[in-house]
């Protein structure tokens, strides 16, 4: 265990020299751009938002359950089966059919060609399911179909997300899916997350409606409310327009009434639409919904068919540049909750950052003068192995631009009071050999053999807990487990191959002394 | 050498009375478990008006009907820890801002915001539960792996021991179990393990050593042996938690305080029930060797 070769005390010196390199480099702003590489600090140490959103997606099951009720109307009717009692309750679609045709309905949506049931070759399951009872047919979405449904949703929803959030502008921000309904977004920096929340917190569906005051309206009506008073009107459901006709939307000045507007642009086809509708619609209310809430029914004057158009609604500047993005960036599929929010502020960012380097600080001075007072020359050799592995620590680290936490920093201090383990392990085993062996050579060579399984029991056991926490582990956890395991591999480098360099050096340059540990 | 063997029965009887009593204060008082296992909002303000004091700002806040709210002072006078079950109030922050502006100016900094849905934390708990469960499972199957089944089970006992009393104590002085405390709990299972392995090695070696030592002072042997190692280890381990502990900031003050009880526990148990199991087991050379020669 004594014996180094010239080329692994080269390749040891070379290894040494790369990290402490890499470890620096997060203190010097330099322009080369292997060198550039950064330890990222989490939101908990450079202040910011992370929200963890959760997609509700029962409005979207109800939605297209609602759809299918029309689709399946006219599916059969085609083939003349009459469809009765035709009804959506409970997430569920109940109708019944005369005797004759029941096989014919199974057979619909159990084919594996259905065009009406969509049939996963991969999860070898239907889009829905359908059973029988008391002569009365249940449908509603299998549970591969309600997967389905959900990592489609949530694939749009992060696409909305993502442009909102890159409308506002905040920095470098980490928009990623969790599990298959839920969004998590990371903002660094950023404080005051109330936008940020309200604006994801809207779905934005935004539809130009007429009022109609005859609740016979063939497309159905329905009552709803305005946004600024509890007034309601009778709405038509027949959507003239949607928000998936905008190209743009901005936030305007009314040079006339002084008032702030979003002013919308149509797609062709909404412009052919608007055009038409409000040539036949003048003196009629169009009635602008956004979220089942009313903003504005103006009464329309003239025929639009720049495809082009304005909303007024007692708008601030905020809010007019907020609806102005909402609109931009497109409606969500289903709302989105907050069901996790951690805010840190930038200030306490610091203070954390602060407060922990000077407790690493002190922690270190405490060990390496408690080592060195023990060990006095060994424990200047270990304080320099520990030295070196604070570096290799931060180096790998930085070279895998790894995201440091405030538990992250605790799990760097804890290293350095463990890692001194290994050394005091090897030096105690070596005392006790010294008891039987006057040949120091001897005596430390088999002092380091002999330790060897208790350290690597002792280091298996921590790694081991510190992967369990990598894996189960959130956010900041995940920092400390980090720090904590690569911490483990530093040192035992550290331990069995700078001290264990230093102590051969020295050893054998005082192999004749007495009494050397 | 330490007579350590001397008083195996007497420390026993003391761990099965701490084991005991913690378990009756986890069942009959329970842990206080922070936002992130019973969900709510979590609020730290820095106030720069040095007049606020606790009982303003809680007043204050009461009238907002936020239901069980708690109010403290966080590290030091100015700072102000607020913790309340958010039942679906989704703007309550919003609001609190302007309500404490409207009482007290515009004296405050929201330093830290956290806000955890009831989903969400009944998630971590459950997640928690089972990291700690599953750390414990990997150690089992690691030290059956490197040991005897005795000493496996020894081990395992200590690590219980260990765990079971640091909570107990957690609920003893009601401090707050959040996600740190987990992390420290599994860094504690880590230690404690770590601790219990060094010495038992030094056990196996010395059964080898000597067939003529009863294990009752095979065991004492060892300890004393391995000693001066526990000691110093536990020594610089505690002088890095203690400097976290007194100089890392409010929110490690939790984490390293566990880290500490923790410590303090995996050695003693690492001493006295790792080995006294192994006494109680009544292991001898012939358990070891027997291993072997299945081997």
């Amino acid at each position: 265990m004594l014996y180094f070769s010239k080329l692994r005390i080269f390749f040891i010196f070379l290894i040494t020299l790369f990290f402490i390199v890499f470890a620096s480099s997060n203190l010097f702003k330099l322009s080369n751009d292997l060198l550039k590489k950064k330890i990222n600090l989490g939101l908990d140490l450079q202040g910011g938002s992370y929200l963890l959103l959760e997609i509700d997606n029962t409005p979207v099951i109800e939605q297209k359950l609602q759809n299918l009720t029309i689709t399946i109307r006219n599916y059969f009717k085609e083939k003349n089966i009459r469809i009765k009692n035709l009804k959506l309750i409970d997430q569920k679609l109940s109708f019944s059919v005369e005797e004759k045709f029941k096989e014919k309905i199974i057979e619909t949506f159990t084919d594996k060609e259905s065009d009406l049931n969509p049939y996963y070759q991969r999860f070898k399951s239907h889009q829905l399911d359908i059973v029988e009872e008391n002569d009365i047919f249940f449908i509603n979405f299998s549970k591969q179909g309600i997967v389905e449904l959900k990592i489609s949703s949530q694939d749009q929803a992060l696409e909305i997300v993502r442009r909102r959030i890159d409308e506002i502008g905040t920095n470098e921000p980490n928009i990623l899916k969790r599990g298959n309904d839920r969004i998590l977004v990371e903002l660094p920096g950023l404080d005051d997350p109330m936008r940020i929340k309200s604006l994801l917190g809207k779905t934005a569906n935004l539809t130009f409606r007429f009022i109609t005051n005859n609740t016979e309206d063939s497309f159905g009506a329905e009552k709803l409310k305005y946004e600024d008073n509890d007034e309601e009107e009778v709405v038509s459901k027949r959507i003239i327009l949607s928000g998936d006709n905008l190209l743009d939307a901005q936030p305007r000045m009314n040079n006339e009434t002084n008032e702030t507007v979003v002013s919308f642009t149509l797609d062709r086809v909404g412009a052919k639409r608007f055009g038409k509708a409000t040539s036949t619609g003048i003196g009629k209310q169009l009635a602008i919904v956004l979220d089942g809430k009313i903003i504005s029914a103006p009464v329309i004057r003239d025929t639009i068919a720049s495809g082009s158009g304005q909303i007024s609604g007692g708008f601030t500047f905020q809010s007019a540049t907020d609806l102005a993005l909402l609109l931009r960036s497109g409606a969500l599929p289903a709302p989105l909750n907050i069901v996790e929010e951690r805010t840190v502020g930038p200030d306490l960012g610091q203070d954390s950052i602060d407060a922990g380097m000077i407790a690493l600080v002190i922690g270190f001075v405490l060990v390496i003068v408690f080592i060195f007072v023990k060990y006095k020359i060994f424990g200047l050799i270990t304080n320099v192995a520990l030295i070196i592995n604070l570096f290799l620590l931060v180096g790998i680290l930085t070279i895998f631009e790894a995201t440091l936490t405030l538990p992250g920093i605790a799990g760097i201090i804890l290293t350095v009071g463990m890692a001194v383990d290994a050394n005091v392990l090897i030096f105690e085993r070596i005392k006790e050999e010294l008891n039987n062996e006057k040949n120091n050579l001897i005596a430390f060579d088999s002092g380091y053999t002999k330790s060897k399984t208790a350290i690597l029991d002792a280091n298996i056991t921590t790694l081991l807990a510190a992967i369990i926490l990598f894996f189960m582990g959130s956010g900041p956890i995940k920092g400390f487990s980090l720090t904590l395991g690569i911490g483990i591999f530093t040192t035992l480098f550290s331990v069995y191959f700078i001290a264990r360099l230093l102590t051969v050096l020295y050893v054998s340059k005082n192999k004749e002394k007495e009494g050397l540990i | 050498m330490i007579a350590f063997n001397r008083y195996y029965n007497q420390f026993n009887i003391l761990s099965i009375a701490l084991v005991v009593l913690s378990l009756l204060f986890l069942v009959f008082k329970g842990l206080n478990f922070g936002i992130d296992f019973k969900g709510g909002t979590l609020i730290e303000l820095r106030s720069v008006d040095n007049k606020i004091n606790v009982s303003s700002l809680r007043d204050n806040l009461n009238q907002m009907n936020l239901g069980d709210i708690s109010v403290k002072n966080f590290g030091n006078e100015t700072d102000f820890l607020i913790k309340f079950e958010n039942n679906n109030n989704k703007n309550v922050i919003e609001e609190i801002k302007i309500n404490l502006e409207k009482s007290f100016g515009n004296n405050f900094n929201f330093r830290r915001i956290e806000n955890v849905g009831p989903k969400v934390s009944a998630e971590l708990l459950k997640s928690g539960v089972i990291a700690i469960s599953v750390a414990l499972a990997m150690m089992l199957i690691y030290i059956w792996i490197r040991f005897e089944w005795q000493f496996s089970f020894g081990a395992i006992l200590a690590l219980f021991h260990d765990v079971i009393v640091t909570l107990g104590l957690f609920s003893l002085l009601g401090l707050e179990i959040n996600l740190s405390i987990i992390a420290a709990v599994l860094t504690i299972v880590g230690y404690s393990m770590n601790d219990t392995v060094v010495i038992y090695d030094r056990v196996r070696e010395n059964l080898k050593k000597y067939s003529d030592i009863k294990i009752f002072e095979l065991t004492n042997i060892s300890i004393n042996e391995t000693l001066s190692r526990t000691l110093i280890t536990s020594i610089t381990t505690l002088l890095a938690l203690l400097s976290i502990f007194f100089f890392g900031g409010e929110i490690l003050k939790g984490f390293s305080l566990a880290m500490i009880f923790g410590v303090v526990f995996g050695t003693y148990s690492s001493i006295y029930i790792a080995n006294t199991v192994l006494v109680r087991l009544n292991v001898s050379q012939k358990t070891i060797l027997k291993e072997e020669d299945k081997n």
